[in-house]
């Protein structure tokens, strides 16, 4: 599953590649949880009181602003509550969403209406159509669709770019809509086109999956402007950066802006959704994401309701195994642990995960050896050995001329690392410290690199456990006193007191226990 | 089950597994052919070098270890690997109180005194062995002749013992042949007397035809007469992807594509590239002290580049210095390099400028 990776060979935590199942359907569970912020912006605001019976389609949740989009029930039935609900969290942080209760009639809402004629439609008809529907770009970043498909004055889009590589390694999603739905994702690149007025598009393929490479090519045949490309499957693709350079030679840097190129990127699972909501009318109210992992007993790509609870997804394929009791939404190397089942499925919701407890990531952290399997991974072309060296000694200002700043964070490097150096963590910490100091704040007390470089030369301790403890309380710690900060007066500056002391606390905490 | 483990991870939650401790134990395995050859071609002495220095690299990582007040980190392999690569640096006659010396030495002076794994600056085993080089030169230097194990010339247990414990000979008839030159010597010494390569290396001296010195059968350290050996366990950790191709392949270049220009504008005073390839510890230095991720750039590129500089600074050693064999000097002082090669070789990061 891993094997493109540079030296990373075969990983111990793949359990039963689920690249080759087709998309099921899973059937409707008993109650959809469907919390208000999906997308990235301004959530949508509860429309529906409890007890009202609502269709399938029917908005639930307004956009009242132009950057939002709005929520939709995903089946007919009654709403139950409007409450706050578990998300994806680790915090374990809750948030307001409505619950429906399905009456299994899948009836529609009479407001569910196709266009009739897209293809020659005025582009702002299409893209308030996409808004309405509550398309957002189903990779990591859910940011709304239509927002995407307006250039700002003045630029403009001349190569459309369609990703048609996983958003992580493990997952299976694009390649099985490309074999199943390449009709589909066609008629939403036409309508892509049609909205910026791009000419071309490439439709980036990894090479080895032909499979989705012959079923695309199919069917953007005699579709003017449009070439399906394989690109080499060694890094991951769903960094744009590596598409981009993959499809046009163009080199950007991670803050570039491809509109500057008169470049626009897509997923497929979006153009899918665009042509879903364009022809048809309908809404996004399913997605389709890989469940899978070595806890997993019959891994699968399914098609759920927005707002399924994990739990359902996890029985249909046939419960966890024993022993296992490690939940992740998201792929394997950016998902976030879940500590409930209860968790429902977003529209930014790539994958289930789960591992067995030999999945070799608890491994005791080791001293650096600079094998150098981090900078032969990194998609950015980074050092991240030398990035990581700097942010122990304390060198912050020292680590952002390594442009530390280009990370995007994908975590390649700590998952070849065979020092189990928290790397990912570390990284996360100097941004956050870099950020802070931006702010004119000092770093925290037990910050500057200390809580990390205590720890330089040992080993036997459990390396998933202490650095990012420190980190997220030292992140806590500053967080608060930020947001605190910004009120003034006695009492605030008490209650920024109290807050610093607790934070100092919890830190030290975790750091004794770590030892 | 409701709540999953409280335990909350970040990302990534997936690991391929390796460790440290794989990777060392991986190139202790792929140096075991050629230590067994060692102790085949020169007999209980050879293992009696090979545990003493391993053993005294060990006690000295714990001890020091303790004193610092720190776990020990013997378990993780690399102070045993340390020791082994040293006792491979060594002659087969060592005495037990220079393996002692030059394994507390890598161990103190070439590791710890840095902070340990990962911070030293020079590979700690050729370190050790420049300490005893320059320290004992005379004990460094003495070649005994090849005794197989098993074979007529081989010394018995108890004489090895005594070789390595006293520095005596146990049989007085053989003591004459303790002096024998290694061909790298030999051609060094002979030439510089104004002799051709090939009087220096034919006639009388007799030691050097290829195959021998392929099959390791000619005298020198420990690690230098493994060279087929030593081959192939490089050969094993390239297909365990521990090492690269970078280092070895540009450190072998950067020795015989000089030696190929000199040898063929003038074969009287320059021997043949595969003299170089055949004598001396080049082979174990370009697969495994040259490799020592600790000491090496990082990138491929600085690899590459320091690998050139370990092979030509072996050729210009063994050519016009003071010393016959310069793998050990050469790969120390491209070791002092690295933070520089570092600096200049760093990836081209996604649209900046390299």
């Amino acid at each position: 599953m891993f094997g493109f990776m540079h030296g990373g060979g075969e990983s111990a935590a793949d359990g039963g590649s689920p690249a080759l199942s087709a998309i099921e359907m899973l059937p409707i569970p008993q109650r959809l949880y469907l919390p208000l912020r999906q997308h990235a912006g301004y959530p949508s605001v509860p429309c529906v009181t409890v007890g009202q019976k609502v269709g399938k389609g029917e908005v639930i949740g307004r956009a009242d602003v132009w950057g939002s989009v709005p929520l939709h029930a995903p089946t007919s039935g009654t709403v139950v509550a409007v409450t706050a609900c578990p998300t994806g969290h680790p915090t374990g942080l809750t948030q307001l969403a409505v619950v429906i209760e399905p009456d299994g009639a899948e009836r529609w809402s009479e407001a569910v209406q196709g266009m009739v004629d897209p293809l020659n439609a005025a582009p702002s008809l299409l893209r308030e159509q996409i808004r309405a529907a509550g398309i957002v770009g189903l990779g990591d970043e859910c940011f709304p669709s239509h927002l995407k498909l307006t250039p700002p004055r003045g630029k403009r889009v001349d190569l459309l770019l369609i990703n048609g590589a996983e958003c992580e390694p493990g997952l299976s999603v694009h390649e099985r809509l490309m074999v199943e739905r390449a009709n589909e994702i066609l008629s939403g690149i036409q309508i892509i086109m049609r909205i910026v007025s791009a000419k071309q598009c490439f439709i980036g393929i990894e090479q080895g999956k032909s499979a989705a490479i012959q079923a695309m090519t199919q069917a953007a045949w005699g579709v003017a402007g449009v070439r399906v490309q394989g690109v080499p499957a060694m890094r991951p693709h769903g960094v744009r950066q590596q598409l981009v350079a993959a499809l046009t030679g163009k080199n950007l840097s991670l803050g570039a802006r491809l509109l500057d190129r008169r470049l626009l990127v897509h997923n497929v699972s979006t153009a899918c959704s665009i042509h879903d909501a364009v022809w048809r009318g309908r809404p996004l109210l399913s997605r389709v994401l890989t469940v899978a992992g070595g806890g997993i007993a019959r891994p699968a790509n399914l098609e759920a309701l927005i707002g399924t609870p994990l739990r359902h997804l996890i029985d249909h394929c046939g419960g966890l195994q024993s022993g296992v009791d490690q939940l992740f939404l998201g792929g394997p190397l950016l998902g976030q642990a879940v500590n409930t089942q209860d968790v429902p499925v977003l529209k930014s919701s790539t994958a289930v995960l789960s591992f067995l407890p030999a999945a070799g990531v608890a491994k005791p952290q080791q001293p650096c050896i600079r094998c150098g399997r981090c900078v032969e991974a990194c998609p950015m072309g980074l050092v991240p050995a030398e990035m990581a060296r700097r942010v122990r000694k304390g060198q912050l200002m020292r680590v952002a001329e390594l442009q530390l700043h280009d990370c995007t964070e994908c975590g390649f490097c700590g998952f070849v690392c065979p020092s189990h150096i928290p790397l990912l963590d570390t990284f996360r910490y100097a941004k956050w410290v870099l950020q802070a100091e931006k702010w004119g704040r000092q770093p925290p007390s037990v910050g500057g690199g200390h809580a990390l470089s205590e720890r330089d030369g040992t080993a036997g301790e459990p390396a998933v456990v202490a650095p990012p403890a420190v980190v997220m309380a030292e992140a806590v710690a500053v967080r608060e006193e930020v947001t605190v900060g910004s009120a003034s007066g006695k009492g605030a500056r008490a209650v920024r007191a109290a807050h610093a002391a607790r934070a100092a606390k919890a830190a030290k905490a975790s750091r004794d226990q770590a030892k | 089950m409701s709540q999953t483990n409280q335990l909350m991870k970040s990302s990534p939650h997936v690991h391929d597994g390796d460790s440290v401790t794989n990777v060392m134990e991986a190139v202790i395995w792929a140096l075991m052919p050629a230590t067994a050859m060692a102790v085949m071609i020169f007999g209980w002495t050879a293992l009696l070098v090979i545990v003493i220095t391993t053993l005294s690299c060990l006690v000295t990582e714990h001890l020091f270890l303790k004193l610092r007040q720190r776990p020990s980190a013997i378990a993780d392999r690399s102070a045993a690997l340390t020791g082994i690569l040293l006792a491979l640096t060594l002659p087969p006659h060592a005495p037990w109180w220079m393996c002692v010396a030059g394994g507390v030495f890598a161990i103190l002076v070439g590791k710890q005194v840095y902070g340990g794994l990962g911070y030293n600056m020079f590979n700690p085993a050729l370190i050790a062995r420049v300490f005893l080089l320059i320290s004992f030169p005379a004990q460094m230097t003495a070649w005994p002749p090849v005794t197989p194990l098993f074979s007529e010339q081989s010394y018995s247990l108890g004489d090895s013992i005594a070789i390595v414990m006293t520095g005596k000979v146990g049989a007085p008839e053989l003591a004459d042949a303790v002096s024998s030159a290694t061909p790298l010597g030999q051609y060094r010494t002979e030439t510089g007397l104004g002799k051709t390569v090939q009087e220096a290396l034919g006639g009388g001296y007799g030691g050097y035809d290829e195959v021998r010195a392929a099959g390791g059968l000619i005298g020198g350290s420990l690690g230098e007469t493994v060279r087929c050996w030593g081959r192939w366990g490089g050969g094993y950790l390239l297909r365990k992807k521990v090492i690269t191709w970078h280092i070895p392949v540009s450190m072998l270049a950067g020795c015989l594509v000089p030696a190929t220009i000199f040898w063929t504008y003038d074969p009287a005073h320059f021997p043949d590239p595969t003299f170089h390839l055949l004598t001396g510890g080049l082979i174990i230095g370009a697969f495994f002290m040259a490799t020592d991720m600790v000491t090496s750039p990082i990138t491929s590129k600085g690899q590459i580049i320091f690998g050139l500089g370990c092979g030509l600074l072996t050729y210009l050693i063994r050519t016009w210095s003071g010393y016959p064999e310069g793998v050990s000097f050469a790969v120390v002082i491209m070791n002092a390099v690295v933070p520089l090669i570092d600096q200049y070789t760093r990836p081209r990061v996604y649209g900046h400028m390299a």
